[in-house]
């Protein structure tokens, strides 16, 4: 069966651009999986949704979604997938309800079957009471439940969201994230933009990094931060009792394991001033908690706090894109 | 197949919107060409300015006016909006139809909105001006006017809807339909404005003249007027021109 999504040296240049916001992309999406789509601000993922979608005409390239070509056959390509954009646009001349039921016609649903559909997918989004609500009185969470109850009511094979969750409060976040985790055991198959690097890391299956138009890393997130150097870190604060903090960094460094170490703050709680330290190290960070504190204490510097982080997909993000701003 | 019933279900939006608006559409459509009627046709001929039979030369004019400007308005103000921040066209955008499709559906509507209140026009017009004299076997081809002047008006209303910045969309009242309203011969026979020759080739290039100058061939044969297969020739070839030029400003507003 043809993967979910196809693309291949995807290239978008938009008219009067200089740049091309889509620059030779290429990635698979499986059937059933939840892929994210990570990247800073402009890298060009809800450019590269635009053209799935059939929204945005490509400019080179291949994009295939469900093994059918959105150039060649969009008509097709519309059955296949459905969309919850970055900006509301419901349908502000119907209620919640009517959009919901219209959007169903357009797709061809039965009568009876889009009046089910509409009520189930109102209760499972928690729209229920608003079914008669105008648009414009919905407020952002309640408008992007229903975006994603509208997409749903065709059946997609492969559903799109872009930034689902931004401008949501924590439960409809969660909320939303559970929706996701429905549609995976229902075989959806989800595409996800997003800078939220937790909810990529608890969502998706797989993750593909994409700045200035093109993919930089694809990967499942363990997988991503396993293969990030020098990621697990610990973070020590001390009492140097005298020894000065250029020689603190060179005692710790020299740690076998350690492979950075950087002055992340100060503690000042009453008595003499305590640097807070990171420790940058290579493996799991725990097995160096004993050498560390082992030198620290062979030069009498006493340790008031100590605790281990490990890696994120934050981490793995800042490290291949970048810390410059977009 | 999936298409055809796509369009009809994108159709049925429209007419399920406008009918639960009814009374501010029909507001919108009759206020100004009732009132216009009203002076022109009632008022100023019972103060002795125009000359007895003037009614008779208005109405069907004010016909063919809201058949065009009727269309051509709402055509091209729900386009503006449509393309402006709110976006909600692109619900139907990504319908299961091409994009061409849902263009044609938004002149087809505006073209029946148009149609419609143009026939209002008919019995309003009989019961404000009274005695009106019309030839009835030129009904059929008067009605084939009213329906060219419909999607002549829809078709540059799609042109003008989609070629029209939302920010712009004060000027287009003041730059596109002024002139429209007055360079369109429903209120005086174009035939007869050969005094005023330039003003008569100007009439030329509005569409809405040969709509007024169709129907009242047709209904007031003794008036002079312009030949009928000029009229049906100059709308249809409108309706083609600004048709596929609507349609190509339109994908290109639709799709990045
Ligand atoms: N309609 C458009 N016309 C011209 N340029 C555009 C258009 N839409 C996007 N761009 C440009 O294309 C590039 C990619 O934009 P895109 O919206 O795809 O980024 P993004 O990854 O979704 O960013 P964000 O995270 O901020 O949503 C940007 O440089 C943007 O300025
Ligand atoms: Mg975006």
């Amino acid at each position: 069966m043809a993967p979910a999504v196809e693309v291949s040296d995807l290239v978008k240049r938009y008219p009067k651009s200089r740049s091309n916001a889509v620059d030779g992309l290429s990635f698979r999406v499986h059937r059933g999986e939840i892929f994210g789509l990570l990247g800073p601000n402009g890298a060009g993922k809800t450019t590269t949704v635009g053209i799935l979608t059939t929204r945005v005409v490509l400019t080179d390239g291949d994009a295939k979604v469900g093994g059918v070509s959105v150039a060649s056959d969009p008509v097709a390509a519309r059955h296949k997938v459905a969309v919850v954009p970055q900006r509301v646009n419901l349908d502000r001349s119907l209620n919640a309800r009517q959009n919901l039921l219209f959007h169903a016609t357009y797709h061809g649903i039965a009568r009876a079957q889009r009046h089910r559909l509409a009520d189930e997918l109102l209760d499972r989004m928690g729209l229920s009471d608003k079914a008669k609500a105008r648009v414009d009185d919905l407020s952002g969470g309640q408008s992007q439940r229903l975006m994603i109850a509208r997409a749903l009511i065709h059946r997609p094979e492969v559903l799109f969201l872009d930034e689902p969750s931004t401008g949501l409060d924590p439960q409809a976040r969660l909320f939303v994230h559970d929706r996701v985790n429905d549609l995976r055991s229902e075989g959806v198959t989800v595409v996800l933009t997003t800078h939220d690097m937790d909810e990529a890391e608890k969502l998706s299956d797989r993750v593909g990094v994409v700045d200035h138009g093109k993919l930089l890393t694809l990967d499942t997130p363990e997988a991503l931060i396993r293969s990030l150097p020098g990621s697990g870190t610990i973070d020590v604060t001390v009492r140097p009792n005298g020894v000065d903090s250029d020689r603190l960094l060179d005692l710790l460094s020299s740690v076998a394991g350690v492979e950075r170490v950087e002055r992340i703050g100060t503690d000042r709680g009453g008595g003499e001033p305590e640097p807070r330290l990171r420790l940058y190290v290579a493996e799991e960070p725990s097995a160096l908690l004993g050498p560390v504190a082992a030198t620290l204490h062979e030069h009498d510097v006493a340790v008031s706090d100590l605790s281990l982080g490990s890696p994120t997909l934050e981490d793995v993000f800042i490290e291949i894109t970048g810390r410059e701003l977009r | 197949m999936s298409s055809m019933r796509a369009f009809v279900a994108v159709l049925g939006r429209d007419v399920f919107v406008t009918g639960r608006e009814l009374p501010s559409f029909l507001a919108q459509v009759l206020v100004q060409p009732v009132a216009l009627l009203f002076i022109f046709g009632k008022v100023l001929g019972q103060l002795g300015y125009t000359q007895p039979g003037y009614a008779q030369i208005l109405l069907p004019g004010m016909i063919a006016l809201n058949a065009f400007l009727v269309s051509l308005q709402n055509t091209s103000f729900p386009l503006v909006l449509d393309f402006s921040y709110s976006r909600e066209i692109e619900d139907r955008l990504l319908a299961p139809l091409p994009i061409s499709w849902v263009a044609a559906e938004k002149m087809l509507f505006g073209a029946l909105r148009g149609l419609f209140a143009a026939l209002l026009m008919i019995p309003i017009g009989f019961a404000m001006l009274g005695d009106i004299d019309w030839k009835l076997s030129g009904l059929p081809f008067a009605v084939l006017c009213m329906v060219l002047g419909s999607f002549a008006g829809a078709t540059v209303g799609l042109t003008v809807g989609a070629a029209v910045p939302p920010r712009r969309i004060n000027i287009m009242f003041a730059v596109i339909l002024a002139p429209l309203i007055f360079t369109g011969a429903s209120q005086f026979p174009w035939a007869q404005l050969d005094q005023l020759r330039w003003f008569q080739v100007l009439c030329l290039f509005n569409p809405l003249t040969y709509v007024s100058e169709g129907m009242r061939g047709a209904l007031l044969p003794s008036v002079p007027h312009m030949a009928p297969w000029v009229c049906v020739v100059a709308l249809v070839a409108a309706c083609g021109i600004f048709g596929v030029l609507g349609i190509k400003f339109f994908l290109r507003r639709a799709l990045d």
